[in-house]
């Protein structure tokens, strides 16, 4: 049964950019997402919260189109988006930042970022965006020429978003974005994305760093075996005991 | 002749076939780079592209290889014949992934596989009994003009053919390279999942990616009429095998790995023939294939799978 936080009133929230309504997927046999209903506000940061195997994975592979719902709705901007493919999510300003990073690993990191534009045809505004991509990252700039292969896991992840931004989305996905670097680049890489979000674009995380995804949430779903038991405002979370036993590693005084 | 006057005439020789073969490898390469599957049907639309190319002579006007030309009326058939073939046997190759294996898509396993071979038994058959079991001579309008060095002849239609295989070659790596459809087949080579994400749409480069390789595959069949003055329902066998060992050898999924390979096989087909035996060629070959998969399974020019970091 979830439990509803009493705290969270949904009026305060921008109008949904992101919505899933009742969305059921199933791998086979297997039932993964189970009713799940959240959403990602206009200009909002949102993280999902949940342990190993409890569906974050597939709520952003339903986000992207590469698993498509059984039932339910996943709506875009005002739009039905269920059964689009992912290029055209692409194109529509969906982009997603991969768990892993998932660079081209023997193109350069030039070429990567310029594969993340390949929707666009407005070759002005990608030079422009290139530009903002610089802004954010420095360190890419000076490895333009070199593979993105060779890079260390910090400057992939650095590149992973970068090349995201290059579709210049309205939604940037983020699965996983401290998994496996270290704690002073992790807080780099949140100041950057509070940054991305400040300059208006909304963003939608999932993350196993709880505290660090809660720290600069607005909002917050806690998955548990495909279904969402919890969910408010990101500080009302962090003052949940559940959450904080469970997620945050703080034990009750 | 010296014997150093054999040897470079068979370079010559091994040359003009490894062309032929690297334009058939880089079919099997290309597809296996962009989808892991190793297409069987390649060896026939190879034979089918050379059947077309015949056809399409014919209905131009030729007949066997009594009536040729020379300068630029030699060049605009030609040209046009290459067209002709290459774009038939492009949208056979597309045909064939739309009806056959897009349904297979996402099947794992070798069931893909296995429909190339049986799609490549249809071909074979659909020749066989249209156009029947006996070699065709082949309709040839390239002049026997010759040129001596020494004891070394080079043949005008030696040079011409090269010439083909190298623009060929020339503008698929610049396709590759240069242009965003090139840039996204070597995107979907590299990470399929991480293509998709940034809005490649997958099916499209698929379909591009048999289209060129079966036009290619074209190219070498008119080349191999051109070349041995015959075809027949029977020649993808032999010729698609030896391909498919040069995209191995070079290392499969890699672009200038299968020019390497197919001119090193026609080399060794050549050499072998002149210094081994005939009868031994297939056994140096598959040796040295075999040499090739224990000491550097990469094949040669092959990257190791990249890491998952």
């Amino acid at each position: 049964m979830p439990i509803s936080d009493e705290r969270q009133t949904p009026s305060q929230r921008p109008p949904p950019l992101l919505e899933f309504k009742d969305v059921n997927t199933y791998y086979g046999e297997l039932h993964v997402l189970k009713g799940v209903d959240c959403s990602v506000g206009e200009g909002e940061i949102v993280c999902l919260l949940g342990g190993n195997a409890c569906g974050k994975s597939t709520t952003m592979k339903t986000i992207l189109g590469i698993v498509k719902p059984k039932s339910g709705e996943v709506a875009y901007a005002g739009a039905r988006i269920n059964e689009l493919p992912t290029a055209e999510r692409v194109k529509r300003g969906i982009a997603p930042v991969p768990e892993a990073r998932r660079l081209f690993p023997r193109m350069t990191v030039l070429e990567n970022l310029e594969m993340g534009a390949f929707t666009r045809d407005d070759t002005a505004e990608i030079e422009i965006d290139k530009e903002r991509v610089f802004a954010l990252f420095p360190r890419i700039k000076e490895r333009l020429k070199q593979q993105a292969g060779t890079l260390s896991g910090g400057e992939q992840q650095m590149v992973a978003i970068g090349r995201a931004l290059m579709a210049r989305p309205k939604l940037l996905c983020m699965d996983e974005p401290s998994m496996g670097l270290s704690p002073a680049f992790v807080e780099q890489v949140f100041d950057i994305i509070q940054a991305i979000n400040r300059q208006g674009t909304s963003i939608f995380m999932v993350e196993q760093n709880a505290n660090m995804a809660l720290s600069i949430a607005s909002f917050g779903y806690v998955l548990q075996t495909g279904q969402v038991v919890l969910h408010g405002s990101a500080q009302s979370l962090r003052d949940n005991e559940m959450v904080q036993q469970a997620y945050l590693g703080r034990m009750k005084a | 002749m010296s014997h150093w006057d054999v040897l470079l005439q068979q370079v010559i020789n091994g040359v003009s076939l490894g062309a032929m073969y690297a334009l058939l490898a880089l079919g099997f390469t290309m597809v296996y780079g962009i989808i892991e599957l190793i297409n069987f049907a390649h060896f026939n639309v190879f034979m089918v592209g050379s059947f077309i190319a015949m056809w399409t002579l014919e209905a131009m006007g030729f007949a066997g290889q009594s009536h040729v030309l020379y300068g630029l009326p030699l060049i605009g058939i030609l040209l046009a014949a290459f067209a002709v073939t290459m774009l038939g046997s492009g949208i056979l190759g597309v045909a064939i992934e739309r009806l056959a294996l897009r349904p297979l898509r996402g099947v794992p396993g070798t069931a893909p596989m296995i429909t190339t071979i049986g799609m490549s038994y249809i071909l074979y058959n659909i020749v066989l009994l249209g156009a029947g079991a006996d070699s065709k001579n082949y309709t040839n309008p390239m002049p026997k003009t010759a040129w001596e060095f020494g004891g070394v002849t080079l043949r005008l239609r030696e040079v011409l053919l090269w010439t083909v295989a190298l623009l060929l070659m020339l503008a698929l790596n610049y396709f590759v390279r240069r242009t965003k459809m090139g840039k996204a087949m070597q995107a979907m080579a590299q990470d399929q999942e991480a293509a998709r994400m940034v809005g490649i749409d997958v099916d499209r480069v698929v379909i591009i990616t048999f289209f060129l390789g079966s036009a290619l595959a074209g190219a070498a069949g008119l080349i191999f009429g051109l070349y041995y003055n015959y075809t027949s329902y029977l020649i993808g066998y032999t010729a698609g095998l030896r391909a498919f060992t040069a995209a191995v050898l070079g290392g499969i999924g890699n672009i200038p790995g299968a020019m390497l390979g197919g001119i090193m096989i026609g080399l060794i087909e050549s050499l072998g023939g002149q210094y081994i035996a005939v009868r031994w060629t297939d056994i140096i070959i598959f040796s040295l294939l075999v040499l090739v998969l224990v000491f550097r399974p990469t094949g040669l020019l092959g990257r190791a799978a990249p890491t998952k970091s």
